[in-house]
C-alpha cells in the first residue's frame, strides 16, 4: 500500500468539507487535519465541528465556548510537544443560535423576526426541517469563509442518515420555499387580506380538505400563520442558498470522505463519491479511519502465531526455566502463549476482510488514499490529534 | 469471554430479565410485544436487531421487524432482496417491512378516514409533501403509528406477530420519534389527529408491551450517547426502557498473573530465548504477534474504562455480545449474534 496524504490537498484548497457516515470517526479526523495544517502549513486554520466527543472538546479547549470561534492557545501546542507556525482556531456549530441568526438577518423587519422566533412552530419546525442542520452548517461555512479571515477552513459535517443530504441541502431549502405546496398552505390567507382571514373556499378544494381531516382546521390555520411569516424571509433564504451552492462548487473546495473499512460504511463511502462525480463536486481523499496495522496480514506473523500454538507446551518448559520470576509457572505460560497466538489469528482474519476491501475500493476511488491505523486510546489532547496528523501529512 | 471488565460474567444479569416459568424459558425482554431498538449510528443496530429476530424466531415467535431508515439491512442480514411497506417473511417466522410514511399515510387515509385516495385528490406525493415537510410531527407519527397499529393488531389477534421489532431511528432522533404522538396532543388542541394519537401513547408507555433498548459498543462517543438517551428516554418520554446492548465487546485475553507472564515475554532476553527455541527464522513474526497482543490489551482496556462509565451511569440489564472475529456475513453472522444473545438471557 502506498500511503497518501493531504498535503496537497491542504496547500491548494481553502475550504475542506469532511464527510462520513456515522460512527467513522469524522470530528477527529477533521479536527487532525486543521491542527497538522495549523502545525505543519502556517496561517489561520478554523475547524467548525458539530457534536464532537467530550474529551475531544476539551483537547481543543471547546468546554466553554459556542458559536463564535475561539483560538487554541500555544501553549496547548507546547504542552503536547507542537511548535504551531500558524494559529489553530476552532467553533463548535450551535444550531438554535445559528438559526436565530438567520431569522435575524432574513426577515424583513423587527416585528417579523420575533414573530417568527416566538412562535411555538418555530423550534419544532427549525429542528425538524427538512436537513435543517446540514443547511445551517453550510451557512456559517458561507459567513465565515465571505469574511476572508481564514487561510483553510476544515467543517465537519452532521450526523445525517444519508451524507447526500448535505449536498441538497441548499437546493432543498429554497425549494421548500419556493415550493408549490407551501403557497396553497398560505394562499387563502393572502387572499382574505391577512392572518386571521377565514379561510376562503376552504373546503371546495381536495387538498385542504385532506389536509383539514388530518390535522384540524385549528392546527392548520396555526400553520400557516407561522409560514406566512416565514415566508417574507423566501427572497433573503434563496439568494443565500444559491451562493452557498456556487461555494461547495468552487475549486478552492474539496470534499474529504471518511471511512472504516467495514462494509457498510465502505458501501456508503462508495455511493457517496459516486454522487459527488456526478454532480461534478470535487473529491479531495479518501480516508480510511481505525484500520488495523499491517503487521496483521504479515505472513511472518501468521507463521509464528501457528508456531507459538503449536509449541506452546515445550516452549513453557523453557520459559518457566528462564529465571523471570513471572514465567516460573509453566502453565500459566502456556496459556498465554496459546491466547497470544490466536488473539494474532483472530485479529488477522478482520485484518484480512480489511485488506481486501481495500482492494476493492482501488476500484473506484478518485483522488488520494490516507490510511489512520486504530489508535491505541480516545483522543484526549492535542498530541492524541497529532498522532493521527502524523498518518494524515507526510 | 465475555463477560464483564473485570471478568467476572455472568452476575450481571438483572433478575427481571429472566422468566422462571416453563418451557422453553422466553426471557422476559422477549415476552414483550413491541422491542424499539436505537443506538448510535454504526454500533451494529442492524445486527443486533436482526439476531433478536431470529433468537425470538428459534424460541417459537412469529417476528415482525420494521425497518425504519429503510437501508435494506435487515434483508440482508438474512440474505433476502430489500423489501417494501408489505410484510415479506424472509426467514421462518421473520418478516420484514421498510418504513415508508407515504404509504403509511395513504394506508392511514384508507384505514381511519375512509378518504378515497387515489383519483380525487391527484397524486398523493403532493399532500405526502406538505404533511412530511410543514406539519411538525406528523412523520414522526405516521412512522409510530404504523408501528403501534401493527402491535395492536396483533395483540387482537388480527395480525399475525407475537413479537414486533423495530430497527429504529439513531439515538438523535429516536425521542422525536417516540414522542410524535405526545408533541402532537401538545401542538393540536383538538382535531382527529389528536385523537389518533391517544391510543399510541397507550401502547407505547405499557411496560407489559413495549420496551425501548439501546444498542452500543464499548467506545465513547457511542457510550455518551447511550448515557444520554437514558436520561432523555426518562425525563422526555412515557417509554418504558429494556436492556442495553453492548456490542463489539472485545475478548479478555489474561487474568492478572497471564498478564504478567505476558508483559515478561516482550523482554529482550526472554524474547530472544524464545525465538531461538522456537528453532526457526521467526523474529520478526514473533514481535508481529506480541505487539499484536499488546494492541487487543490496550483496546480491551481502554473500552473497559467506557464500559465501566456506562455500568456506572446506566441501571439498565446489559447484554454483552463479543467482537466477531468471523468473515462470515448474512444469516451465518445473524446466527453468531442470535446464540451470543441466546447465551446472555442464560437460555
Amino acid at each position: 500500500m502506498t500511503a497518501g496524504s493531504l498535503d496537497g490537498v491542504v496547500a491548494s484548497k481553502e475550504i475542506l468539507i469532511v464527510c462520513g457516515s456515522g460512527g467513522v470517526g469524522k470530528t477527529s479526523i477533521a479536527a487532525a487535519i486543521a491542527l497538522g495544517a495549523a502545525s505543519r502549513v502556517g496561517g489561520k486554520v478554523l475547524v467548525i465541528t458539530i457534536d464532537p466527543a467530550k474529551r475531544l472538546a476539551s483537547a481543543l479547549g471547546l468546554e466553554e465556548i459556542g458559536n463564535s470561534e475561539s483560538r487554541v492557545p500555544d501553549s496547548a501546542f507546547e504542552e503536547a510537544g507542537l511548535t504551531p507556525r500558524g494559529e489553530l482556531w476552532v467553533a463548535m456549530l450551535d444550531m438554535k443560535e445559528s438559526w436565530d441568526s438567520l431569522v435575524l438577518r432574513h426577515a424583513p423587519d423587527a416585528e417579523t423576526a420575533s414573530k417568527i422566533l416566538n412562535n411555538s412552530l418555530y423550534d419544532n419546525i427549525t429542528s425538524r426541517f427538512v436537513q435543517s442542520h446540514d443547511y445551517i452548517a453550510m451557512e456559517r461555512l458561507f459567513e465565515i469563509h465571505a469574511t476572508g479571515t481564514y487561510d483553510l477552513i476544515v467543517i465537519d459535517t452532521p450526523p445525517t442518515r444519508n451524507a447526500l443530504d448535505f449536498l441538497e441541502a441548499p437546493h432543498r431549502m429554497s425549494e421548500f420555499f419556493g415550493g408549490r405546496l407551501l403557497r396553497w398552505l398560505t394562499a387563502p390567507y393572502r387572499a382574505g387580506g391577512g392572518r386571521g382571514a377565514r379561510l376562503v373556499n376552504f373546503a371546495s378544494k381536495p387538498f385542504y380538505q385532506v389536509a383539514d381531516r388530518i390535522l384540524g382546521t385549528q392546527f392548520l390555520q396555526d400553520i400557516a400563520e407561522f409560514f406566512l411569516n416565514f415566508q417574507s424571509m423566501y427572497d433573503g433564504f434563496v439568494a443565500r442558498a444559491q451562493v452557498v451552492e456556487r461555494l461547495l462548487h468552487d475549486r478552492r473546495t474539496t470534499f474529504l470522505v471518511v471511512t472504516t473499512l467495514e462494509s457498510a460504511p465502505l458501501r456508503e463511502a462508495e455511493i457517496f463519491c459516486g454522487e459527488l462525480t456526478k454532480r461534478e463536486f470535487p473529491c479531495g481523499a479518501l480516508i480510511t479511519n481505525k484500520t488495523l496495522p499491517e503487521s496483521f496480514t504479515a505472513e511472518a506473523g501468521a507463521e509464528a502465531g501457528a508456531a507459538l500454538i503449536a509449541n506452546a507446551q515445550r516452549l513453557s518448559e523453557v520459559l518457566a526455566e528462564t529465571g523471570v520470576e513471572a514465567l516460573a509457572d509453566s502453565a500459566i505460560d502456556e496459556r498465554v502463549l496459546r491466547t497470544v497466538g490466536e488473539s494474532f489469528g483472530n485479529f488477522s482474519v478482520v485484518a484480512a476482510r480489511e485488506a481486501e476491501l481495500r482492494v476493492e475500493l482501488q476500484a473506484w476511488i478518485e483522488g488520494e488514499l490516507v490510511n489512520v491505523p486504530s489508535l491505541d486510546a480516545d483522543i484526549h489532547d492535542l498530541s492524541g490529534l497529532a498522532e493521527i496528523a502524523n498518518h494524515l501529512f507526510t | 469471554m465475555l463477560g464483564e471488565p473485570d471478568g467476572s460474567a455472568h452476575d450481571l444479569h438483572s433478575e427481571e430479565l429472566f422468566s422462571d416459568a416453563q418451557e422453553p424459558p422466553v426471557p422476559e425482554l422477549l415476552k414483550k410485544r413491541l422491542l424499539v431498538i436505537t443506538g448510535k449510528g454504526g454500533v451494529g443496530k442492524s445486527t443486533v436487531t436482526a439476531g433478536l429476530a431470529l433468537l425470538a424466531s428459534d424460541l417459537g415467535k412469529r417476528v415482525l421487524v420494521v425497518e425504519v431508515d429503510a437501508k435494506g439491512d435487515i434483508a440482508s442480514k438474512f440474505e433476502h432482496p430489500p423489501v417494501g411497506f408489505v410484510p415479506v417473511e424472509v426467514h421462518p417466522n421473520v418478516s420484514v417491512l421498510a418504513m415508508d410514511t407515504e404509504a403509511s399515510l395513504r394506508e392511514y387515509l384508507r384505514l381511519n378516514l375512509r378518504i378515497p385516495v387515489v383519483g380525487r385528490i391527484g397524486p398523493i406525493a403532493r399532500v405526502f409533501d406538505f404533511v412530511a415537510t410543514a406539519a411538525p410531527g406528523v412523520k414522526e407519527v405516521l412512522t409510530i403509528g404504523k408501528i403501534a397499529w401493527e402491535v395492536r393488531e396483533s395483540i387482537a389477534g388480527r395480525a399475525p406477530w407475537d413479537l414486533v421489532i423495530v430497527d429504529a431511528a439513531a439515538t438523535g432522533h429516536v425521542v422525536a420519534q417516540l414522542g410524535a404522538p405526545d408533541a402532537i396532543k401538545d401542538l393540536v388542541s383538538v382535531g382527529p389527529i389528536r385523537s389518533q394519537t391517544e391510543w399510541m401513547t397507550d401502547l407505547l408507555a405499557d411496560p407489559a408491551i413495549t420496551a425501548l433498548n439501546v444498542v452500543t459498543t464499548p467506545e465513547e462517543m457511542p457510550v455518551s450517547e447511550t448515557i444520554d438517551l437514558v436520561g432523555r428516554a426518562r425525563s422526555e418520554l412515557d417509554v418504558p426502557l429494556g436492556a442495553v446492548f453492548v456490542n463489539r465487546v472485545l475478548p479478555e485475553l489474561f487474568t492478572r498473573a497471564e498478564e504478567s507472564a505476558f508483559e515478561a515475554l516482550s523482554g529482550e532476553a526472554v524474547r530472544t530465548q524464545l525465538e531461538s527455541s522456537l528453532g526457526l527464522n521467526l523474529s520478526d513474526g514473533v514481535e508481529s504477534v506480541l505487539s499484536g497482543a499488546r494492541l487487543a490489551v490496550t483496546m480491551r482496556r481502554s473500552r473497559a474504562e467506557h464500559l465501566a462509565d456506562l455500568r456506572a451511569a446506566v441501571d439498565l440489564p446489559m447484554l454483552y455480545l463479543p467482537y466477531l472475529f468471523t468473515r462470515s456475513h448474512g444469516v451465518r453472522e445473524t446466527r453468531v449474534v442470535a446464540d451470543a444473545l441466546s447465551a446472555e438471557f442464560g437460555l
